[in-house]
């Protein structure tokens, strides 16, 4: 049940892009389609997922016993892009197209703050809560920040790919529109809030 | 201060990054993929307009294309004729000579000249009003609507509508994409060096074409009688030079009783 809570607030209540605004980047540039969009999710989900799992582990097996916390993030961040790359050339040898498709946004998950806030963030709690947010917790909570981000960015791709079609005045053709869009998204989502405490 | 924790954090994170490495080392090598070191030669060597002109998907997919099938190195026609030198010199296959080609717009159905049908007010791109009765407001059937179309698919800024009609300037690097989109087939790509053209494409005999057009081709047949080459032919009602017989005499040229053939060296 916990687990489900946690899952189902990292997806919906306190979704990364449209309730904490990280990963605005990535969710404004490759949701053109809804292919290249769910790839994009599907990359930032195994990056996620396994961020929180080893960094979980960095954090507890090595900073805290040696009392060097306040590397955390430059600790993350080396996680973080080594999977990245790990990432890159596992899709590279799988699907050329979806590399191709992804482009520079690929190595750009590096930098996606929603995947090092959701390490920094599952830090927090853990010392907040004095351990009691654990190994699982966190990869819950990694897995379904990733998901929430993945069914964000589908959302908006399913939304740009009929906009293409609409009639929208020429002055906010392109990314004004698509900001509207996410901003309107992220109202809607504010419907969510509150429902878990 | 201590130092022990100076030499901890440098460890751990030096650690870290040591197994990491080592990890992204045999993961690069459990997922190789083998690339061709030519392609990424090849591929620099394009232009990278991305604009499909060779018949392949893009820029990459041409570079893999020759490297890899052995397709023609001439065929991107945005690099013209150096790129073919250099990329035949990286792939080591003999040089070809390759002309400068551009594309032409075969009208010059100005608002002066031309007739009007009616007055078109609707959307404004030639294939929607081509689509229309009587083949769009034009008068001729076959002349220039003047909407743009071409402009809009041109990549490099190569086509102005002037006077109602699309005239291609000297940006033009003959990629064909204006070929394809315009809907009544009047863009043509020529050997640039050839300045005698033909500036008309209709089909309709003399007497519609007079009606319409004050510059457009009536098939008279005199610039058939006086090219000495055999080089200007009038099927279908228009005269079509053959670029290779042409030797710019301009007899044609001054024979024309409506002006439709023009030499370009002096306009």
């Amino acid at each position: 049940m916990e687990f489900i809570l946690i899952f189902i607030s990292a997806v919906l209540v306190n979704n990364i892009v449209l309730a904490k605004f990280l990963g605005v980047c990535p969710f404004l540039g490759v949701s053109k389609k809804v292919e290249t969009s769910f790839g994009m999710g599907m990359a930032v989900t195994f990056v996620m997922t396994l961020a929180s799992l080893i960094s979980y582990v960095v954090y507890n097996m090595i900073l805290a016993p040696l009392e060097i916390e306040y590397l955390s993030t430059i600790a993350f961040i080396l996680v973080i892009a080594s999977l990245v790359q790990l990432v890159e050339m596992v899709i590279q040898k799988t699907s050329p197209s979806l590399y191709q498709a992804l482009g520079v946004y690929l190595p750009l998950i590096t930098t996606n703050c929603a995947v090092l806030g959701i390490a920094l963030i599952n830090m927090n709690k853990g010392i907040q809560t004095d351990g009691a947010f654990g190994l699982l917790h966190s990869v819950v909570n990694g897995f379904g920040t990733a998901v929430g981000f993945t069914l964000a960015i589908v959302l908006l791709a399913g939304i740009r790919e009929h906009i293409e079609f609409s009639p929208i005045p020429k002055y906010f053709k392109g990314y004004p529109i698509v900001l509207i869009t996410a901003g309107l998204m992220a109202i809607a989502f504010l419907g969510f809030a509150g429902m878990i405490k | 201060m201590d130092v022990t924790s100076i030499v901890y954090s440098a460890l751990s994170i030096g650690g870290l990054g040591l197994v990491f490495g080592i990890g992204l080392g045999v993961a690069a090598k459990v997922f190789e993929v083998k690339v061709d070191p030519l392609i990424p030669i090849v591929r620099d060597a394009l232009p990278g307009a991305n604009c499909g002109a060779c018949g392949f998907a893009g820029c990459d997919a041409y570079a893999k294309a020759v490297v890899e099938e052995g397709a023609a190195v001439t065929s991107c026609p945005v690099g013209g004729a150096d790129l073919v030198v250099e990329l035949s010199k990286i792939m080591g296959v003999e040089s070809i000579e390759m002309a400068k080609h551009v594309a032409y717009v075969k009208c010059q159905g100005t608002c002066d000249t031309a007739k009007e049908k009616y007055i078109y007010n609707g959307i404004y791109d030639c294939k929607n009003a081509a689509f229309l009765q009587g083949k769009g407001s034009k008068g001729c059937e076959f002349g220039c609507l003047g909407y743009g179309t071409c402009v809009k698919a041109c990549e490099f800024n190569a086509i102005d509508i002037i006077d109602g009609i699309a005239v291609i300037n000297d940006n033009c690097v003959a990629c064909g994409q204006c070929v394809l989109e315009c809907p009544k087939d009047l863009i043509e790509i020529i050997p640039e060096d050839k300045k005698v053209r033909v500036a008309c494409a209709s089909q309709d005999k003399g007497k519609p074409v007079k009606e319409n057009c004050s510059t457009g081709c009536i098939a008279c047949k005199l610039c058939e009688k006086a090219c000495e080459f055999d080089a200007i032919k009038v099927e279908k009602n228009i005269a079509r030079i053959d670029y290779e017989k042409c030797t710019e005499c301009n007899a044609c040229v001054l024979k024309c009783p409506t002006k439709a053939i023009i030499d370009y060296r002096q306009a």
